[in-house]
């Protein structure tokens, strides 16, 4: 049974803390019992900490008692990927690899995070280093979807997604390198988006492919998202690849709609593999728009079917080289039996690492190869340029690009897990926005007949959050999919 | 047969900067402390990311610039990717296909050798390119024999390096002594490194094969070997010399070729106990490093204007400034180079004196043998060194002026410096003359004193004079003797004159 407390909206929450009508321990608490309940279901957790998220609601609590000043978060618990280091607690990547490693330092998010007065209540499961569209690849147990608990909930950010999704906690960080935030987002019924990459920055983020990760927000509405990207936003002299821009209050200009809005349909995204469900529910929602006064304009990503191929080169190369120092030599785990250096390696990785986890580095590996490399990896690149190109060109005649989030709603948990490749084309509409290096974001826009969620997924030229918030807010202002619970937290 | 020797030298420079390449952590040469410096960057942490050091960058372009490298107007990191100990990241921050800066060269000066007869030569050092990259860290192995676990020393991973990759333009082992001992003095006058070989600081690999004379006139070449870690000038010279016995040797027994089977690039290792290289890898496999464009780190885009702002903040190469002191203050081609290969500190110095005394050739004279004599005496560096360049250049000056003789003016240096020792005080100009005037050793102007010591000595040293006039020129040094001892302070030369002038009216 789901408390009260848990069901109320971000903006709500935030006024009775500010109010002092709802102290941050009691909040805190009622979504500590709220993970008791049900997360032996739903497996969303993989750490919790209660002591020192207490202890951190506490502080705030006192905080505000003594008049102090008080950051925009102020006692709302926040549950965070398993991918963010945090000075103490332990860092897992959902993998045997780094079980027992505690990081020394906060990710630049996680200090945001305090700054804002954020309460982090737990870690959250995910795919192993964030490679998966399902959560079935954590190396510890699977995450459920609250809507049916015998479906997967998408990944990677898994356990972010159904943190929120069940109420466990308001809001969550997640990570998005092909769709690990809209994807889950999409499939549990919630608003979840992938910044531009820059936007955020990436120290402490523990690295799947460098130049597509992003991490960014989910939360029960837009509002909630646009806050939670406000607090974590901005540039980073740690991080060389995040950018120096002025963070804009996203919260402040949430409400306010955009007149004029230009949408763009791609054809490439309502093309064949598209289930009929989803289908209809993506279209009824672009009538939604109409209807508000926006222009619906067909748009051609003509390089879009290449993106899952160059996605896996990039992607896989990348990872190939960033996973390369989990070798069990300074951290992380080491093989107890071994003759030799060599075997040291082999084995420390051959037992840390899963077998998705595995499979995308020898892919990586074998796409940088000497002699692949130009076929592989260096086309991929020129491939990437090309669905820019696209983008680019699409968003001088569009405002935001509208389509679906995923192909299907979510499927059952080992329907895919046999086949690599379907479990890629999961990804096949979100995948571009990494690609490009652009904003997307997942909000609720219906269900199935069986009861599944759909997502919509709004894309966006790059930096232009501040219109994709204030363009999703305009729908959800229409519609209550948001508001709904799934019925296991009834 | 004869044959030609090939060679071509990679050098890994450390730069000095106060903090590594991609964090903040400090560059200090502390292996009594391992793991002290470091930090989530340089330990290779999940999730940490490289910042590039922007001064540690310019250091690197100072260095190109030196070596009259062309400075790349867009430049980016690359991954070298490999398992190591030392390498916490499983690769290096490294330069790939695109180093900031390529085509510059060096030129050697090599020294005439009157053994062998062999005549002065220069030699010009064609330099393929120059990258930037990270030095790993340290693995310690357990020598006990115990077989106890082995460790790693991170303190040193991060710090920057240059690579300096030459063409195969050596032609001897002296040669490369030469090159590395230039490129040292040009990187210390530049203040990019300190060139420290014993910490590290300057790591050589050598490439060396033979190129045999065949009898119609074509040449063919031995298997390339790299030689690795040669960490000082001397093991470097010897290294070769071993390899080119070695090579001449076996080509000889076997006649195996470059490309032929057997006949692999291989790569040695030196032991300086021996005197010999040892094999480390038989046949060169090309190791596939899978390098790739890093991901954390963006390119560097450098301006002309950037570059040339850069260039202006050089101090003068030292071949320049040798080229210079010869026509500047016309001094011979072996003091300007004893003067400039002292280093930069010591050239200066010697600017310094001669800005006092405005005698080129005569503070070239004291400083080669008299100050270079006391320094190294006294194990200083010429920074330490107490007679400060104001001092001595006023002292020359003194002889200049025909205020003091040479010798007196030894007399008052040696003073000087034994006052210094005594004081641990630098002597200062007013110093000088105090020593003088005590000691009573100013010039002597008083020419009816000299006349009549001149008339006395000349009185009682008959068979002097009939020597002198017989021929025996040196007879002439006794009678100045005489008289300087009875006229303490007078110009020797003054004395000589007028005692030949004395003679010829006798
Ligand atoms: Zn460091």
């Amino acid at each position: 049974m789901l408390s009260p407390i848990a069901s109320l909206s971000l903006s709500t929450l935030i006024e009775k803390l500010q109010s002092a009508e709802l102290r941050s321990v009691d909040l805190t608490t009622a979504f500590m019992d709220s993970i008791a309940d049900h997360d032996a279901r739903l497996g969303a957790f993989v750490h919790l900490d209660r002591d020192v998220a207490l202890q951190q609601a506490a502080d705030v609590d006192a905080k505000r008692d003594a008049g102090e000043s008080q950051g925009p978060l102020a006692g709302i618990p926040v549950a965070v990927k398993d991918v963010l280091c945090m000075k103490g607690q332990p860092a897992t990547c959902a993998s045997r690899m780094l079980k027992g490693f505690v990081p020394p330092y906060d990710a630049t998010v996680i200090a945001k995070l305090k700054q804002a007065g954020a309460v982090v209540i737990g870690r959250t499961n995910m795919d192993e280093f964030a490679m998966g569209s399902s959560g079935e690849n954590s190396a510890f147990h699977p995450t459920r979807n609250p809507w049916d608990t015998e479906r997967i909930p998408g990944g990677s950010s898994s356990g972010s997604a159904v943190a929120v999704a069940a109420r466990m906690a308001p809001l969550s960080l997640g990570s998005d390198t092909g769709g690990s935030i809209r994807q889950p987002a999409g499939l549990c019924g919630i608003v979840g988006m992938k910044p531009t990459y820059g936007r955020v920055s990436r120290y402490g983020l523990i690295a799947y492919a460098s130049s597509l990760d992003q991490v960014g927000p989910f939360a029960t509405d837009v509002t909630g998202a646009a806050l939670l990207l406000e607090a974590i936003a901005g540039h980073d002299p740690l991080d060389s690849t995040s950018v120096n821009k002025p963070v804009p209050e996203y919260s402040k200009t949430v409400d306010h709609p955009l007149a004029g809005l230009k949408i763009g349909v791609p054809v490439e995204h309502f093309a064949e593999g598209l289930a009929p469900d989803v289908e209809k529910a993506v279209r009824a929602a672009l009538e939604v728009y109409k209807s508000l006064g926006a222009e619906l304009k067909e748009v051609h990503l003509p390089h879009s079917k290449y993106a899952v191929a160059t996605y896996y080169l990039i992607a896989t190369s990348e990872a190939s080289s960033n996973l390369a120092r989990y070798d069990g030599v300074h951290y992380g785990h080491r093989a107890e039996k071994f003759d030799s250096l060599g075997e040291m390696y082999e084995a420390s990785r051959g037992e840390g690492f899963g077998d998705e986890v595995k499979r995308r580095i020898m892919l990586g590996v074998f796409a940088l190869s000497a002699g692949y490399a130009d076929k592989y990896y260096t086309k991929a690149l020129q491939v990437r340029r090309l669905i820019r190109g696209d983008f680019d060109s699409a968003f001088r005649e569009v405002d935001v690009i509208a389509g679906p989030v995923t192909p299907t709603a979510a499927f059952k948990l080992g329907e895919k897990t046999s086949d690599p490749l379907s479990m890629y084309l999961s990804d096949i509409y979100t995948i571009s926005a990494n690609l490009a290096g652009l904003p997307g974001m997942s909000i609720p826009c219906g269900f199935t007949a069986e009861g599944l969620p759909i997502g919509l997924q709004l894309q966006a030229a790059p930096f232009e959050e501040e219109r994709l918030f204030r363009a999703a807010r305009m729908y959800e202002r229409e519609t209550d999919w948001h508001t709904r619970l799934p019925p296991m937290a009834h | 047969m004869s044959y030609d020797v090939i060679i071509g030298l990679e050098v890994h420079v450390q730069l000095q900067t106060q903090t590594k390449i991609f964090c903040g952590c400090s560059t200090m040469f502390n292996p009594d402390h391992p793991n002290v410096q470091t930090c989530p960057v340089c330990l290779g942490l999940p999730g940490a990311l490289p910042v590039l050091n922007g001064h540690g960058f310019r250091l690197a372009v100072k260095t190109a610039l030196g070596l009259n490298c062309q400075i790349a107007p867009y430049t980016k990191w690359d991954r070298k990717q490999y398992f190591y100990p030392d390498l916490p990241k499983g690769y290096q921050i490294s330069q790939f296909d695109l180093p900031f800066s390529h085509d510059g060269h060096v030129d050697v000066e090599i020294a005439a050798d009157a053994k062998s007869g062999k005549a002065a030569s220069s030699r010009r050092v064609r330099i393929l390119r120059a990258h930037m990259e990270e030095d790993a860290g340290k693995n310690m192995h357990d020598e006990s024999g115990h077989g106890r676990d082995s460790k790693v020393d991170l303190n040193r991973a991060g710090t920057p390096l240059v690579e300096i990759v030459t063409e195969p333009d050596l032609r001897s082992s002296e040669e490369a002594r030469r090159f590395l001992e230039e490129l040292k003095l040009l990187l210390t006058y530049l203040d990019v490194s300190d060139c420290n070989m014993q910490e590290g600081s300057l790591r050589c690999d050598a490439n060396v094969n033979l190129h045999v004379h065949q009898p119609d006139g074509s040449k063919v070449a031995t298997p390339i070997v790299e030689v690795k870690n040669l960490n000082s000038f001397r093991f470097t010279e010897q290294a070769i010399e071993h390899e080119i016995a070695r090579q001449w040797k076996w080509f000889q027994e076997t006649g195996i070729k470059l490309g032929d089977k057997g006949g692999y690039k291989s790569t040695r290792g030196y032991n300086p106990d021996r005197g010999e290289t040892y094999i480390l890898r038989e046949k060169e496999e090309a190791a596939d490093y899978r390098y790739f464009p890093d991901p954390d780190l963006v390119p560097v885009l450098m301006s002309e204007s950037q570059v040339a702002e850069i260039r202006r903040e050089m101090p003068e190469a030292p071949a320049l400034r040798r080229t210079r002191f010869e026509s500047e203050y016309q001094l011979t081609g072996y003091d300007a180079a004893v003067i400039i290969d002292q280093g930069r500190e010591f050239a200066d110095y010697f600017e310094g004196v001669v800005k006092s005394c405005k005698d080129g050739k005569q503070a070239a004279n004291w400083i080669t043998q008299d100050v270079l004599r006391e320094i190294k005496q006294r194990e200083q560096t010429i920074a330490e060194f107490a007679v400060r360049p104001e001092v001595l250049g006023a002292l020359l000056d003194r002889i200049n002026q025909k205020q003091i003789t040479i010798k007196s003016a030894r007399e008052v240096f040696g003073e000087l410096l034994s006052e210094s020792d005594e004081q641990s005080a630098a002597p200062s100009v007013s110093r000088i003359d105090e020593i003088v005037a005590a000691k009573g050793l100013g010039i002597v102007e008083d020419a009816g004193a000299i006349d009549a010591a001149i008339a006395a000595v000349l009185g009682r040293s008959a068979k002097a004079i009939a020597d002198f006039r017989g021929g025996n020129e040196k007879a002439i040094g006794a009678l100045i003797g005489q008289v300087m001892k009875a006229v303490k302070g007078a110009d020797p030369q003054t004395v000589k004159e007028k005692i030949i002038a004395a003679m010829s009216q006798l």
